[in-house]
């Protein structure tokens, strides 16, 4: 699998395989390579951004194996034999917008869009889990993602209607109290 | 945004078009935007590519103050893989100084794109690298040796400004690089006349940062062929930009080519990234390649730039026994770290909103901008403006609390009042329109002030102190340019435009080209829907390209998206030109139809006669006669329409007066009321925001869910300042905190679900009555702390903008960490 180290020099390349919004991807990465850079430098899906060099922000999160996980955090080796999810997978190019990004939309859940994909996955993820949701716990479930611009209300509320939360200000969210 | 009063926008489920027939302006329509952005398409600086491109990496220093004895890049240059580096030496022979907005003293400051000879604070670059990889370029400027003789830092800013500090650029003489007092009505007559006057002698208003997701980065390809210099970068104010490159550098400002696409939010700390552009570019010759950098989080929070830190000493404050506030008087130490950059323009802008939302007619403010041995600041939103919007709400409340007078009250009795709209401050700043006293009842009803008030008295005893604060603030948009003049009489700067271009494509389809740089504002769904409305169109069917990009040519010198001006400078520009293209589809209608201009209606993409919709064209078959089929128009109406306009929009201005620092500074004020109610913990400090309600008004808005959503961003930036977010150095001038572990960015739990109310006051002096909106003038830094004096009583005065667990325990429990004020009044029958 792994080309065979020469004498003393560390191994510097390493081949891996792993499964990428469904398509099977083998590639030779270097070994120091972050997940985030293989995804967007390798394979090119820029969906993931990077907005953090300490792994608080959530700009690159993705679904690894049905979790969310934040791809600047580990090496683009650990994710050899896994699945990955990226924000490429929701709806594709042309393609109407899944339920998760149209609440975004609804909501006004975006302003420049940077942090979005990261949230969209993490919310994903948490959808996705079965756990039983309310805006107390989507808002804990948030925590590992941030965002500049929004103040996170509207997000709360696109992810609460994703997620057929009723929203305690009444019916999708709208109204918020005001 | 919606009231119970007002008719609810309707619900766009996603990017369907809406109805054709009805205005778009006034609705939230959903953004344009959105469909890249949620699909991960967008296209931010970072995701960009080009061929043979190579990689930087800065080498920055990890003194904040020291000599460069010797900068050796050979062990670098030496890797295999590096393509070129450069240092401070070569800087100073390949380029000029960058040009100073400060006049003398601080315009004297030598400011490379590298330090040369010296560095002025942790983290600021003094080489860089070139090479085939990020990794490699990053472990290449790991070699490169740099010889410092350290010097003594200067950190404390009142410090920095004392004679004998050490001095961080020998040629301004002393560490204060400009120095200005503003002076209006009479504050000594005022002082000795007044029922009460009311001491504060220290305020502090911290060092934070608004930290946008995306960092600094650019993409920069100095071609040789064409000698141009393509600058692909999240710049948000290209043009500024171009004022300090192009002469550095020693090019003419039209080699400079701009582009931008997407940007991860700027927040105002994306205008001074040309230092990095500067030298990206050299980097790019030298190697003769394209060069690409961007910046990691750890070099953004120590290396670009932070919000202007400020101290308040000496305040007095004048008070009338029924409560009119008179003014006030202040020494302010504008600290602006280690370079001048955009300063002192600080220096004029807070005096944008002298007397805050209140009548004060006796002010005096002496200013000082205090160089010292951190990062140098930029325009962090709210810039200038709400560091003494910070003052004038804390000034209040400590009248309040120290002559046991209602927040309430005090503010209602001081507050401009509706009838007095437009408003003339005494340094001659014209407030358009407003109703404080509304806004701020009504913020008071969102959170059911009495019934807080009822459980206060409640919550006595129980270990848990609750705090009601309140903050007016204003945003005030659309600068005068002209104000530089106050700060640096030779600038030969006026007034504020914008430029955009609206045209009819060759197959009849409407697209408008912005000078505007948004950041997430949504520019390309406002103007589609202003755009839209006044051709009849549907916003989709509207093509908005926003972002600089030279090669489009619609730019002035002030394009830009910064200091909430969109509604207003953008907005107009793009109104102006779709008018022109209007003007131009119903001439060339009038004459084939053989109809008046008065009778031509303008709906979906055609030109109609009323009452006789048959005779009609469309927009496609209007672009064909003009474009390809010009012979079959009357020769006079073919010269002239062009189906191609570029407008400029300028607002109403004058040149303020740099002698008395009087004029009209800025066109718009929009105002926000915020209400907090905290709860603290008394055996900990630790403090939870209860409820939190925000009253904005910013004329007509354009689209109320994008107003909304800046409202909630702004309010989330000011309850991290206040509560979590600062930049704390150490005494040798080593940021403690520079990375997001340490420097707690607000997330999810902790942010308040707001309850917000717009109360639309069209402005008079606007296109569209809107008002520039968006920085939000820092209310919950006021607020938060209205709330602590609110819970803290009048022993301790609320003295800092920043109020983590730990200060709030040390001031409700041993008194400390916070201020003191002092109150002289006047014996009864003295007068």
């Amino acid at each position: 699998m792994a080309a065979e180290p020469q004498g003393t020099e560390p191994e510097t390349l390493r081949q891996i395989e792993v499964t990428v919004n469904g398509q099977r991807e083998r590639a030779l990465v270097p070994v120091r390579q972050l997940l985030v850079h293989f995804l967007r430098d390798t394979l090119g899906l820029r969906g993931t951004h990077i907005g953090c060099d300490s792994g608080n922000c959530g700009a690159c999160t993705v679904i690894c194996d049905g979790k969310a996980i934040k791809s600047c955090m580990q090496l683009a080796v650990q994710a050899d034999g896994r699945e990955v999810r990226t924000v490429e997978s929701l709806s594709g190019p042309g393609e109407p917008p899944n339920e998760l990004q149209a609440t975004f939309t609804r909501h006004h859940a975006l302003q420049c869009g940077y942090c979005t994909p990261g949230f969209l996955m993490s919310a994903t993820a948490l959808i996705e889990s079965g756990a039983e949701l309310d805006r107390e716990s989507i808002r804990r479930g948030l925590k590992g993602n941030i965002c500049r611009c929004t103040g996170y209300v509207n997000i709360v509320h696109a992810v609460e209607e994703a997620a057929g939360v009723e929203s305690p200000e009444g019916a999708a969210g709208e109204g918020e109290g005001r | 945004m919606s009231t119970p009063t007002k008719t609810e926008p309707a619900h766009i489920t996603t990017w369907e078009r809406p109805e054709t027939n009805r205005p778009a302006v006034g609705e939230s329509v959903p953004r344009k935007e959105d469909r890249r952005l949620l699909k991960g398409e967008g296209m931010f600086t970072d995701d960009l590519w080009m061929n043979r491109m190579g990689h930087v990496h800065f080498v920055r220093s990890p003194h904040a103050h020291a000599l460069i004895r010797d900068v050796d890049v050979s062990r670098a240059a030496a890797l295999e893989g590096v393509y070129a580096t450069l240092t401070g030496e070569e800087v100073k022979q390949l380029t000029d100084r960058y040009p100073q907005i400060a006049p003398e003293p601080g315009g004297r400051i030598k400011d490379y794109c590298l330090a040369v000879d010296k560095v002025r604070y942790a983290g600021e670059p003094v080489a860089a690298v070139l090479a085939e990889t990020r990794e490699l370029a990053r472990d290449a400027a790991g070699l490169v040796e740099v010889d410092y003789e350290p010097l003594t830092p200067v950190v404390d800013t009142l410090a920095a400004a004392r004679d004998d500090a050490p001095v961080l650029h020998t040629e301004v003489g002393s560490n204060v690089g400009w120095h200005g007092s503003y002076d209006f009505g009479d504050i000594e007559w005022a002082l000795e006349n007044a029922d009460h006057v009311v001491r504060i002698p220290h305020l502090h208003f911290h060092r934070f940062s608004s930290t946008p997701l995306e960092c600094n980065a650019a993409l920069v390809n100095w071609e040789s062929g064409t000698e141009t210099i393509q600058i692909l970068s999240n710049n948000q104010m290209p043009q500024f930009a171009a004022l300090f490159i192009a002469p550095a550098l020693g090019v003419r400002s039209d080699q400079l080519i701009f582009k931008s696409q997407d940007i991860g939010g700027a927040f105002g700390l994306k205008l001074t990234s040309y230092t990095n552009i500067t030298a990206i570019a050299l980097l790019s010759r030298k190697a003769n390649r394209p060069a690409k950098w961007t910046e990691y989080r750890s070099e953004h929070l120590v290396g670009s730039c932070h919000g202007n830190e400020r101290t308040f000493v000496d305040t007095e404050v004048p008070v009338m026994a029924d409560g009119t506030i008179l003014g006030f008087k202040t020494s302010a130490y504008d600290d602006v770290g280690a370079f001048m950059r955009y300063e002192p323009l600080g220096g004029v802008i807070f005096s944008q909103v002298l007397p805050g939302c209140y009548r004060f007619q006796h002010l005096q403010v002496d200013y000082r901008t205090v160089l010292s041995n951190k990062t140098p600041v930029g325009p962090n939103r709210g810039y200038s403006r709400l560091q003494h919007l910070w003052l004038v709400e804390r000034i209040v409340d400590v009248v309040a609390s120290q002559l046991g007078l209602d927040p309430v009250e005090v503010r209602k009795r001081n507050y401009i009042r509706a009838d007095q709209f437009p408003y003339e401050t005494p340094n001659g700043c014209l407030y358009d329109s407003g109703d404080y006293h509304g806004a701020l009842d009504r913020a008071l009803e969102l959170v059911d002030y009495e019934g807080w008030r009822r459980r206060q008295r409640e919550a006595e005893g129980s270990g848990v102190r609750i705090g009601i604060g309140i903050g007016s603030t204003l945003d005030s948009g659309t600068s005068n340019f002209g104000q530089a003049r106050i700060i640096n009489k030779d600038l030969p700067y006026s007034g504020n435009g914008e430029a955009a271009i609206c045209k009819l494509d060759l197959g009849g389809e409407v697209s408008v080209a912005l000078g505007t740089v948004p950041q997430g504002q949504g520019h390309e769904t406002t103007t589609a829907q202003v755009v839209g409305d006044v051709l009849g169109l549907p916003p989709d069917d509207v093509w908005v390209q926003p972002g600089a990009d030279s090669a489009r040519n619609a730019y002035v010198a002030f394009s830009g998206t910064y200091a909430s001006q969109f509604a207003v400078t953008g907005i107009g520009a793009a109104l102006g030109a779709a008018r022109l293209l209007r003007d131009d589809l119903l001439a060339v209608a009038a004459v084939v139809l053989e109809a008046h201009g008065e009778e031509l209606l303008l709906h979906g993409g055609t030109v109609s006669v009323e009452g006789d919709e048959d005779r009609a064209l469309t927009f496609a078959e209007i672009a064909n006669l003009v474009y390809a089929n010009n012979a079959a128009l009357p020769p006079e109406l073919a010269d002239q329409v062009t189906l191609n306009h570029r407008y400029v929009y300028r607002p109403p201005f004058g040149v303020p007066d740099w002698r008395t620092k009087t004029g009209h500074l800025t066109l718009t004020y929009a105002s926000q009321f915020h209400v907090c109610v905290l709860a603290i913990e008394e055996a900990t400090g630790k403090t939870e925001v209860l409820d939190y309600a925000i009253v904005d008004e910013c004329g007509t808005p354009i689209n109320p869910q994008i107003v909304e959503g800046q409202v909630h961003g702004a309010a989330a930036h000011g309850i991290a300042a206040v509560l979590q977010e600062t930049l704390e150095y150490d005494e040798r001038g080593q940021l403690l905190n520079g990375t997001f572990w340490d420097y707690h960015v607000i997330s999810c739990p902790d942010t308040p679900m707001f309850k917000t109310d717009n109360l639309p006051m069209p402005s008079p002096f606007t296109p569209t009555g809107s008002k520039g909106m968006g920085e939000g003038g820092g209310g919950p830094l006021h607020a938060v702390c209205s709330a602590l004096q609110d819970a803290l009583g009048p022993d301790v005065v609320v003295a800092d903008s920043h109020n983590p667990t730990e200060r709030v325990w040390r001031m409700l429990a041993r008194g400390e960490g916070g201020g003191r004020a002092e109150v002289t009044s006047r014996e009864a029958g003295e007068r």
